[in-house]
Protein backbone atom coordinates (compact mmCIF):
# COMPACT_ATOMS: atom_id res chain seq x y z
CA UNK A 1 0.00 0.00 0.00
CA UNK A 2 1.45 3.39 -1.40
CA UNK A 3 2.37 5.72 1.36
CA UNK A 4 0.34 8.07 0.79
CA UNK A 5 -3.00 5.90 0.72
CA UNK A 6 -5.38 6.21 3.18
CA UNK A 7 -6.86 3.26 4.64
CA UNK A 8 -9.72 5.69 6.89
CA UNK A 9 -10.81 8.94 5.30
CA UNK A 10 -13.42 11.48 7.91
CA UNK A 11 -14.36 14.63 6.01
CA UNK A 12 -16.22 17.27 7.40
CA UNK A 13 -18.44 15.56 10.11
CA UNK A 14 -21.01 17.67 11.58
CA UNK A 15 -23.37 16.41 14.83
CA UNK A 16 -25.65 18.33 16.48
CA UNK A 17 -28.60 17.54 19.17
CA UNK A 18 -31.14 19.93 18.97
CA UNK A 19 -29.52 23.28 19.07
CA UNK A 20 -26.27 21.63 20.36
CA UNK A 21 -23.82 21.54 18.03
CA UNK A 22 -21.39 18.45 19.18
CA UNK A 23 -19.55 18.38 15.92
CA UNK A 24 -18.57 21.27 13.92
CA UNK A 25 -16.57 19.93 10.85
CA UNK A 26 -14.34 17.01 12.17
CA UNK A 27 -11.62 15.83 9.61
CA UNK A 28 -8.67 13.22 9.40
CA UNK A 29 -7.58 10.94 6.93
CA UNK A 30 -5.43 7.63 8.91
CA UNK A 31 -2.87 5.39 7.02
CA UNK A 32 -2.97 1.46 7.71
CA UNK A 33 -0.99 0.75 10.72
CA UNK A 34 -1.48 4.56 12.62
CA UNK A 35 -2.61 4.72 15.80
CA UNK A 36 -4.41 8.22 16.45
CA UNK A 37 -5.07 9.14 20.01
CA UNK A 38 -8.07 12.10 20.60
CA UNK A 39 -7.52 13.88 23.85
CA UNK A 40 -9.29 16.91 25.04
CA UNK A 41 -11.79 18.08 27.59
CA UNK A 42 -14.85 16.14 28.42
CA UNK A 43 -18.23 16.62 26.36
CA UNK A 44 -16.30 18.12 23.24
CA UNK A 45 -17.21 15.50 21.00
CA UNK A 46 -14.57 12.72 20.61
CA UNK A 47 -17.25 9.90 21.27
CA UNK A 48 -19.72 10.73 19.15
CA UNK A 49 -17.15 10.94 17.00
CA UNK A 50 -16.25 7.76 16.69
CA UNK A 51 -19.64 6.24 16.72
CA UNK A 52 -20.05 8.77 13.87
CA UNK A 53 -17.27 7.02 11.81
CA UNK A 54 -18.97 3.48 12.15
CA UNK A 55 -22.30 4.80 11.91
CA UNK A 56 -23.83 4.04 15.41
CA UNK A 57 -24.53 7.54 15.14
CA UNK A 58 -25.63 9.20 12.20
CA UNK A 59 -23.61 12.37 11.26
CA UNK A 60 -25.97 15.39 9.81
CA UNK A 61 -23.10 16.41 7.07
CA UNK A 62 -20.01 14.82 6.24
CA UNK A 63 -18.26 11.20 4.41
CA UNK A 64 -16.61 9.05 6.08
CA UNK A 65 -14.66 6.11 3.84
CA UNK A 66 -12.92 2.88 4.62
CA UNK A 67 -10.55 1.90 1.48
CA UNK A 68 -12.13 4.58 -0.59
CA UNK A 69 -15.27 2.89 -0.38
CA UNK A 70 -18.52 5.62 1.16
CA UNK A 71 -19.46 4.28 4.89
CA UNK A 72 -22.01 6.98 5.02
CA UNK A 73 -25.23 6.86 3.03
CA UNK A 74 -24.15 3.38 2.74
CA UNK A 75 -27.80 1.72 3.29
CA UNK A 76 -27.98 -1.97 5.00
CA UNK A 77 -24.23 -2.47 3.34
CA UNK A 78 -22.89 -0.19 6.81
CA UNK A 79 -23.63 -3.97 8.51
CA UNK A 80 -20.59 -4.86 5.96
CA UNK A 81 -18.87 -1.83 7.09
CA UNK A 82 -19.05 -2.21 10.99
CA UNK A 83 -17.42 -6.06 10.29
CA UNK A 84 -14.70 -3.98 8.96
CA UNK A 85 -14.33 -1.44 11.55
CA UNK A 86 -14.11 -2.64 15.14
CA UNK A 87 -15.25 -0.88 18.05
CA UNK A 88 -13.96 -0.98 22.16
CA UNK A 89 -16.50 0.22 24.34
CA UNK A 90 -16.02 2.55 28.09
CA UNK A 91 -18.32 0.24 29.21
CA UNK A 92 -17.13 -2.99 27.62
CA UNK A 93 -20.93 -3.71 26.15
CA UNK A 94 -20.09 -7.36 26.58
CA UNK A 95 -23.17 -9.74 25.84
CA UNK A 96 -24.03 -10.80 29.53
CA UNK A 97 -25.41 -14.07 28.85
CA UNK A 98 -22.39 -15.37 26.90
CA UNK A 99 -19.17 -16.93 28.32
CA UNK A 100 -16.27 -15.16 26.97
CA UNK A 101 -15.24 -17.19 24.06
CA UNK A 102 -19.06 -17.20 23.16
CA UNK A 103 -18.87 -13.48 22.96
CA UNK A 104 -15.94 -13.56 20.72
CA UNK A 105 -17.35 -16.10 18.58
CA UNK A 106 -21.21 -14.88 17.98
CA UNK A 107 -20.52 -12.68 14.82
CA UNK A 108 -18.18 -14.98 13.90
CA UNK A 109 -21.23 -17.25 13.24
CA UNK A 110 -24.23 -15.25 12.91
CA UNK A 111 -22.39 -12.12 11.18
CA UNK A 112 -19.73 -13.76 9.52
CA UNK A 113 -21.68 -17.47 8.86
CA UNK A 114 -18.41 -19.79 9.63
CA UNK A 115 -18.72 -22.94 10.70
CA UNK A 116 -19.05 -23.73 14.62
CA UNK A 117 -15.41 -25.38 14.54
CA UNK A 118 -13.53 -22.69 12.83
CA UNK A 119 -15.17 -19.96 14.80
CA UNK A 120 -14.41 -21.62 18.27
CA UNK A 121 -10.49 -21.99 17.02
CA UNK A 122 -10.47 -17.77 15.82
CA UNK A 123 -11.93 -16.88 19.39
CA UNK A 124 -9.71 -18.78 21.34
CA UNK A 125 -7.05 -17.35 19.17
CA UNK A 126 -8.06 -13.84 19.71
CA UNK A 127 -8.81 -14.93 23.58
CA UNK A 128 -4.95 -16.20 23.46
CA UNK A 129 -3.77 -12.61 21.68
CA UNK A 130 -5.19 -10.72 25.01
CA UNK A 131 -3.90 -12.99 27.48
CA UNK A 132 -7.74 -14.20 28.37
CA UNK A 133 -7.36 -18.31 27.03
CA UNK A 134 -8.28 -19.82 30.48
CA UNK A 135 -11.17 -17.08 31.37
CA UNK A 136 -12.71 -18.88 28.11
CA UNK A 137 -15.94 -20.55 29.74
CA UNK A 138 -16.74 -17.37 32.14
CA UNK A 139 -19.15 -15.11 32.02
CA UNK A 140 -18.74 -11.79 31.95
CA UNK A 141 -20.05 -11.19 35.35
CA UNK A 142 -17.35 -13.32 37.08
CA UNK A 143 -14.59 -10.82 34.95
CA UNK A 144 -12.63 -7.82 36.35
CA UNK A 145 -13.13 -4.67 34.52
CA UNK A 146 -9.67 -5.18 32.78
CA UNK A 147 -10.40 -9.09 31.92
CA UNK A 148 -13.91 -7.62 29.99
CA UNK A 149 -12.01 -5.44 28.25
CA UNK A 150 -9.32 -7.34 27.34
CA UNK A 151 -12.39 -10.08 25.99
CA UNK A 152 -14.56 -7.15 24.11
CA UNK A 153 -10.94 -6.39 22.52
CA UNK A 154 -10.82 -9.58 21.27
CA UNK A 155 -14.44 -9.48 19.74
CA UNK A 156 -13.16 -6.79 18.11
CA UNK A 157 -10.15 -8.58 16.63
CA UNK A 158 -11.71 -11.53 15.65
CA UNK A 159 -13.54 -9.93 13.13
CA UNK A 160 -10.14 -8.99 10.80
CA UNK A 161 -11.13 -5.42 11.29
CA UNK A 162 -9.21 -2.78 9.21
CA UNK A 163 -9.29 -0.24 11.95
CA UNK A 164 -10.38 -0.55 15.50
CA UNK A 165 -12.60 2.78 17.26
CA UNK A 166 -11.71 2.49 21.17
CA UNK A 167 -13.92 5.10 22.94
CA UNK A 168 -12.16 6.02 26.24
CA UNK A 169 -11.53 1.72 26.86
CA UNK A 170 -9.80 1.91 30.32
CA UNK A 171 -12.19 5.43 31.69
CA UNK A 172 -14.35 2.53 33.77
CA UNK A 173 -11.34 0.73 35.19
CA UNK A 174 -8.84 1.21 38.17
CA UNK A 175 -5.51 2.13 37.46
CA UNK A 176 -4.66 -1.09 38.39
CA UNK A 177 -7.07 -2.62 35.82
CA UNK A 178 -6.26 -0.23 33.19
CA UNK A 179 -2.97 -1.15 33.09
CA UNK A 180 -3.81 -4.33 31.88
CA UNK A 181 -5.84 -3.04 29.31
CA UNK A 182 -3.33 -0.23 27.75
CA UNK A 183 -0.66 -3.40 27.48
CA UNK A 184 -2.65 -4.65 24.96
CA UNK A 185 -3.30 -2.17 23.42
CA UNK A 186 0.16 -1.15 22.78
CA UNK A 187 1.38 -4.47 21.24
CA UNK A 188 -2.02 -4.28 19.20
CA UNK A 189 -0.62 -0.66 18.05
CA UNK A 190 3.24 -2.48 17.60
CA UNK A 191 1.54 -5.52 15.70
CA UNK A 192 0.31 -2.50 13.18
CA UNK A 193 -3.02 -2.65 13.69
CA UNK A 194 -4.76 0.56 13.04
CA UNK A 195 -6.47 2.84 16.33
CA UNK A 196 -8.29 5.68 16.68
CA UNK A 197 -8.13 5.93 20.32
CA UNK A 198 -10.41 8.43 22.54
CA UNK A 199 -8.64 8.15 26.00
CA UNK A 200 -7.72 10.23 29.16
CA UNK A 201 -4.41 8.32 29.22
CA UNK A 202 -1.45 10.88 28.58
CA UNK A 203 1.21 8.63 28.86
CA UNK A 204 -0.12 5.95 26.32
CA UNK A 205 -1.10 8.73 24.27
CA UNK A 206 2.85 10.18 24.27
CA UNK A 207 4.17 6.77 23.78
CA UNK A 208 2.21 5.01 21.32
CA UNK A 209 0.37 7.50 19.16
CA UNK A 210 1.71 8.41 15.46
CA UNK A 211 -0.36 11.44 15.87
CA UNK A 212 -2.40 12.93 18.85
CA UNK A 213 -5.47 15.44 17.95
CA UNK A 214 -6.95 17.71 20.79
CA UNK A 215 -10.27 18.23 20.32
CA UNK A 216 -12.31 20.94 22.01
CA UNK A 217 -16.20 22.48 21.33
CA UNK A 218 -16.37 19.80 18.13
CA UNK A 219 -13.45 20.48 16.94
CA UNK A 220 -9.58 19.53 16.09
CA UNK A 221 -7.99 22.23 17.62
CA UNK A 222 -4.59 21.11 17.57
CA UNK A 223 -2.58 17.88 15.92
CA UNK A 224 0.94 16.72 16.11
CA UNK A 225 3.16 13.63 16.85
CA UNK A 226 4.05 12.90 20.17
CA UNK A 227 7.42 14.68 19.72
CA UNK A 228 5.97 17.91 18.60
CA UNK A 229 3.61 18.14 21.44
CA UNK A 230 6.32 17.19 23.95
CA UNK A 231 8.98 19.91 22.35
CA UNK A 232 6.86 22.20 20.53
CA UNK A 233 5.66 25.23 22.42
CA UNK A 234 3.13 26.02 19.67
CA UNK A 235 1.10 23.61 21.14
CA UNK A 236 0.08 25.95 23.37
CA UNK A 237 -3.79 24.34 24.10
CA UNK A 238 -2.75 20.74 24.27
CA UNK A 239 0.40 21.42 26.63
CA UNK A 240 -1.62 23.20 28.52
CA UNK A 241 -4.12 20.27 28.72
CA UNK A 242 -2.03 17.44 29.28
CA UNK A 243 -0.54 19.55 32.15
CA UNK A 244 -3.67 19.12 34.14
CA UNK A 245 -2.15 15.08 33.72
CA UNK A 246 -0.10 13.85 36.49
CA UNK A 247 1.85 11.79 34.30
CA UNK A 248 3.03 14.03 31.47
CA UNK A 249 6.54 14.14 31.48
CA UNK A 250 7.08 10.52 32.21
CA UNK A 251 5.38 9.61 28.59
CA UNK A 252 8.94 9.14 27.51
CA UNK A 253 7.71 5.78 25.95
CA UNK A 254 10.21 3.77 27.83
CA UNK A 255 8.66 3.33 31.39
CA UNK A 256 6.26 0.65 30.42
CA UNK A 257 8.52 -1.70 28.79
CA UNK B 1 -72.40 -49.99 42.70
CA UNK B 2 -70.16 -49.78 44.94
CA UNK B 3 -68.21 -46.56 46.59
CA UNK B 4 -65.12 -48.29 45.26
CA UNK B 5 -66.47 -49.50 41.79
CA UNK B 6 -67.54 -45.35 41.07
CA UNK B 7 -64.16 -44.22 41.48
CA UNK B 8 -62.26 -47.00 39.30
CA UNK B 9 -64.79 -47.77 36.84
CA UNK B 10 -66.21 -44.45 36.39
CA UNK B 11 -65.23 -41.46 37.70
CA UNK B 12 -61.32 -41.95 37.42
CA UNK B 13 -61.33 -43.26 34.11
CA UNK B 14 -63.57 -40.60 32.73
CA UNK B 15 -61.81 -37.73 34.52
CA UNK B 16 -58.34 -39.72 33.18
CA UNK B 17 -60.01 -38.80 28.95
CA UNK B 18 -61.13 -35.62 29.79
CA UNK B 19 -57.60 -34.82 31.50
CA UNK B 20 -56.16 -36.26 28.23
CA UNK B 21 -58.45 -33.63 26.35
CA UNK B 22 -57.11 -30.90 28.76
CA UNK B 23 -53.31 -31.87 28.18
CA UNK B 24 -53.61 -31.61 24.26
CA UNK B 25 -55.48 -27.89 24.72
CA UNK B 26 -52.88 -26.87 27.02
CA UNK B 27 -49.93 -28.33 25.16
CA UNK B 28 -51.10 -27.10 21.62
CA UNK B 29 -51.75 -23.35 23.42
CA UNK B 30 -48.55 -23.39 25.95
CA UNK B 31 -46.22 -22.68 22.93
CA UNK B 32 -48.12 -20.88 19.97
CA UNK B 33 -48.71 -18.66 23.13
CA UNK B 34 -45.28 -17.92 23.70
CA UNK B 35 -44.39 -17.44 20.10
CA UNK B 36 -47.14 -14.83 19.73
CA UNK B 37 -46.24 -13.41 22.99
CA UNK B 38 -42.61 -13.25 21.49
CA UNK B 39 -43.95 -11.84 18.25
CA UNK B 40 -45.92 -8.70 19.60
CA UNK B 41 -43.50 -7.77 22.71
CA UNK B 42 -40.70 -7.58 19.43
CA UNK B 43 -42.91 -5.76 17.13
CA UNK B 44 -44.17 -3.48 20.12
CA UNK B 45 -40.70 -2.82 20.97
CA UNK B 46 -39.22 -2.72 18.00
CA UNK B 47 -41.75 -2.14 15.53
CA UNK B 48 -42.35 1.16 13.54
CA UNK B 49 -45.05 3.39 14.52
CA UNK B 50 -47.51 1.17 12.41
CA UNK B 51 -46.68 -2.57 13.91
CA UNK B 52 -45.69 -1.20 17.17
CA UNK B 53 -49.52 0.14 17.00
CA UNK B 54 -50.92 -2.86 15.77
CA UNK B 55 -48.88 -4.94 18.68
CA UNK B 56 -50.51 -2.40 21.53
CA UNK B 57 -53.92 -2.74 19.80
CA UNK B 58 -53.48 -6.72 20.19
CA UNK B 59 -52.35 -6.09 23.51
CA UNK B 60 -55.74 -3.71 24.53
CA UNK B 61 -58.19 -5.85 22.63
CA UNK B 62 -57.10 -9.53 24.39
CA UNK B 63 -56.48 -8.20 27.71
CA UNK B 64 -59.49 -6.46 27.86
CA UNK B 65 -61.76 -8.86 26.48
CA UNK B 66 -63.00 -11.29 28.99
CA UNK B 67 -61.38 -14.74 27.85
CA UNK B 68 -64.86 -16.69 28.07
CA UNK B 69 -66.46 -13.98 26.09
CA UNK B 70 -63.70 -14.33 23.32
CA UNK B 71 -64.42 -18.28 23.27
CA UNK B 72 -68.40 -18.18 22.69
CA UNK B 73 -67.43 -15.54 20.03
CA UNK B 74 -65.11 -17.54 18.44
CA UNK B 75 -67.10 -20.85 18.50
CA UNK B 76 -70.59 -19.59 18.24
CA UNK B 77 -70.24 -16.06 16.92
CA UNK B 78 -68.54 -16.61 13.93
CA UNK B 79 -70.50 -18.81 12.50
CA UNK B 80 -73.04 -16.25 11.14
CA UNK B 81 -69.96 -14.73 9.52
CA UNK B 82 -69.05 -17.70 7.89
CA UNK B 83 -66.36 -19.41 9.58
CA UNK B 84 -67.48 -22.37 11.55
CA UNK B 85 -64.90 -23.74 13.52
CA UNK B 86 -64.27 -27.30 15.94
CA UNK B 87 -64.93 -26.42 19.69
CA UNK B 88 -61.48 -27.95 20.36
CA UNK B 89 -59.74 -25.66 17.79
CA UNK B 90 -61.69 -22.85 18.94
CA UNK B 91 -60.67 -23.54 22.09
CA UNK B 92 -57.09 -23.62 21.25
CA UNK B 93 -56.93 -20.04 19.23
CA UNK B 94 -58.54 -18.28 22.12
CA UNK B 95 -55.86 -19.54 24.80
CA UNK B 96 -53.16 -18.79 21.96
CA UNK B 97 -55.13 -15.31 21.81
CA UNK B 98 -54.99 -14.52 25.08
CA UNK B 99 -52.45 -15.95 26.93
CA UNK B 100 -49.80 -14.53 23.82
CA UNK B 101 -51.36 -10.75 25.22
CA UNK B 102 -50.38 -11.65 28.61
CA UNK B 103 -47.25 -13.11 27.75
CA UNK B 104 -45.92 -10.06 25.43
CA UNK B 105 -45.90 -8.10 28.40
CA UNK B 106 -44.19 -9.95 30.50
CA UNK B 107 -41.99 -10.76 27.53
CA UNK B 108 -41.76 -6.00 26.50
CA UNK B 109 -40.73 -5.75 29.87
CA UNK B 110 -37.66 -7.74 29.93
CA UNK B 111 -36.87 -6.72 26.36
CA UNK B 112 -36.73 -3.03 28.02
CA UNK B 113 -34.55 -4.32 30.81
CA UNK B 114 -31.83 -5.68 28.76
CA UNK B 115 -29.39 -2.61 28.98
CA UNK B 116 -28.91 -0.63 25.48
CA UNK B 117 -25.18 -0.94 24.85
CA UNK B 118 -26.06 -4.79 24.24
CA UNK B 119 -27.63 -3.78 20.80
CA UNK B 120 -25.00 -0.83 20.63
CA UNK B 121 -22.02 -3.85 20.74
CA UNK B 122 -23.88 -6.47 18.45
CA UNK B 123 -24.61 -3.88 15.80
CA UNK B 124 -21.09 -2.48 16.08
CA UNK B 125 -20.22 -6.15 15.30
CA UNK B 126 -21.61 -5.89 11.72
CA UNK B 127 -25.19 -7.54 12.84
CA UNK B 128 -28.41 -6.35 11.06
CA UNK B 129 -30.99 -5.02 13.96
CA UNK B 130 -33.27 -8.58 13.76
CA UNK B 131 -30.02 -10.45 14.19
CA UNK B 132 -28.97 -8.38 17.20
CA UNK B 133 -32.94 -8.99 18.75
CA UNK B 134 -32.56 -12.66 17.83
CA UNK B 135 -29.12 -13.75 19.01
CA UNK B 136 -28.06 -11.09 22.00
CA UNK B 137 -31.51 -9.31 23.13
CA UNK B 138 -33.85 -12.16 23.12
CA UNK B 139 -31.94 -14.67 24.56
CA UNK B 140 -31.56 -12.06 27.56
CA UNK B 141 -34.91 -11.20 28.07
CA UNK B 142 -36.48 -14.65 27.64
CA UNK B 143 -34.53 -15.55 30.90
CA UNK B 144 -35.73 -12.64 32.41
CA UNK B 145 -39.66 -13.36 31.16
CA UNK B 146 -39.39 -17.05 32.57
CA UNK B 147 -40.91 -15.88 35.89
CA UNK B 148 -43.81 -13.93 34.32
CA UNK B 149 -44.53 -16.55 31.44
CA UNK B 150 -44.71 -19.63 33.68
CA UNK B 151 -47.20 -17.49 35.94
CA UNK B 152 -48.87 -17.21 32.41
CA UNK B 153 -48.49 -20.77 31.81
CA UNK B 154 -50.28 -21.90 35.11
CA UNK B 155 -52.96 -19.73 34.65
CA UNK B 156 -53.44 -21.35 30.96
CA UNK B 157 -53.68 -24.70 32.94
CA UNK B 158 -56.75 -23.50 35.01
CA UNK B 159 -58.67 -21.54 32.58
CA UNK B 160 -58.49 -24.35 29.93
CA UNK B 161 -61.42 -25.59 31.98
CA UNK B 162 -63.43 -22.49 30.24
CA UNK B 163 -63.51 -24.95 26.93
CA UNK B 164 -65.73 -27.03 28.55
CA UNK B 165 -68.41 -24.03 28.05
CA UNK B 166 -67.99 -24.52 24.34
CA UNK B 167 -68.69 -28.01 24.30
CA UNK B 168 -65.33 -29.09 24.36
CA UNK B 169 -65.07 -32.13 27.19
CA UNK B 170 -61.97 -31.86 28.92
CA UNK B 171 -61.32 -32.44 32.57
CA UNK B 172 -63.84 -29.91 34.26
CA UNK B 173 -66.35 -30.78 31.60
CA UNK B 174 -66.08 -34.71 32.30
CA UNK B 175 -66.25 -34.56 35.75
CA UNK B 176 -69.19 -32.10 35.32
CA UNK B 177 -70.88 -35.18 33.39
CA UNK B 178 -70.42 -37.33 35.84
CA UNK B 179 -70.78 -35.84 38.84
CA UNK B 180 -74.81 -34.75 37.84
CA UNK B 181 -74.91 -38.37 35.94
CA UNK B 182 -74.45 -40.06 39.71
CA UNK B 183 -75.04 -36.95 41.43
CA UNK B 184 -71.55 -37.58 43.25
CA UNK B 185 -70.74 -33.63 42.92
CA UNK B 186 -68.35 -33.47 46.00
CA UNK B 187 -66.58 -36.04 44.72
CA UNK B 188 -65.82 -35.68 40.91
CA UNK B 189 -64.93 -32.10 41.56
CA UNK B 190 -62.98 -32.96 44.88
CA UNK B 191 -60.93 -35.12 42.22
CA UNK B 192 -60.31 -32.44 39.75
CA UNK B 193 -59.32 -30.35 42.05
CA UNK B 194 -56.58 -32.60 43.08
CA UNK B 195 -55.70 -33.52 39.34
CA UNK B 196 -55.36 -29.33 38.93
CA UNK B 197 -53.51 -29.30 41.88
CA UNK B 198 -50.97 -32.19 41.02
CA UNK B 199 -50.74 -30.34 37.42
CA UNK B 200 -50.09 -26.67 38.58
CA UNK B 201 -47.18 -28.67 41.23
CA UNK B 202 -46.05 -30.64 38.07
CA UNK B 203 -45.81 -26.92 35.88
CA UNK B 204 -43.91 -25.02 38.72
CA UNK B 205 -41.60 -28.20 39.40
CA UNK B 206 -40.61 -27.69 35.70
CA UNK B 207 -40.57 -24.02 35.23
CA UNK B 208 -38.15 -24.43 38.62
CA UNK B 209 -35.81 -26.92 36.86
CA UNK B 210 -35.72 -25.02 33.59
CA UNK B 211 -35.13 -21.79 35.33
CA UNK B 212 -31.69 -23.46 37.47
CA UNK B 213 -31.27 -25.11 33.86
CA UNK B 214 -30.90 -21.79 32.10
CA UNK B 215 -29.04 -19.44 35.03
CA UNK B 216 -26.14 -17.61 34.06
CA UNK B 217 -23.96 -15.66 36.42
CA UNK B 218 -24.94 -12.21 36.88
CA UNK B 219 -28.71 -12.96 35.67
CA UNK B 220 -30.52 -14.36 38.78
CA UNK B 221 -29.69 -11.36 41.04
CA UNK B 222 -27.22 -13.30 43.16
Amino acid sequence: MGADKYILRVEDIHKAYGDREVLKGVSFNVRKGETKVFIGPSGTGKSTLLRCINQLTLPDQGRVFLNDEEVTNSGTRINYFRQKIGMVFQNFYLFDHLTAVRNVEVALLKVKKMDAAAAREKALEELRRVGMEDWADHYPAELSGGQAQRVSIARALAMDPDVILFDEPTSALDPELTREVLEVMKNLARQGMTMLVVTHEMSFALSVANEILFMEHGKIIERGTPAQVREDPSFERMRKFIGKFADFGEGSGKEDD
Amino acid sequence: MTDAAFFTEVLIPALLKGGVVSLQLIALAAPFGLLAGIAIAIGRTYGGRVVSGLCHGYIIFFKGCPLLLLLFILYFGLPSLGITLPAFVAAVIGFILCNGAYNSEYIRGALLSVKEGQMIAAQALGMSRWQAIRHIILPQALRRAIPGVSNEFIYLIKYSSLAYLITVTELTGAAKIVAAKYFAYFEAFALVGIFYLILVSIATVAVGVLEKRLAIPGFSGK
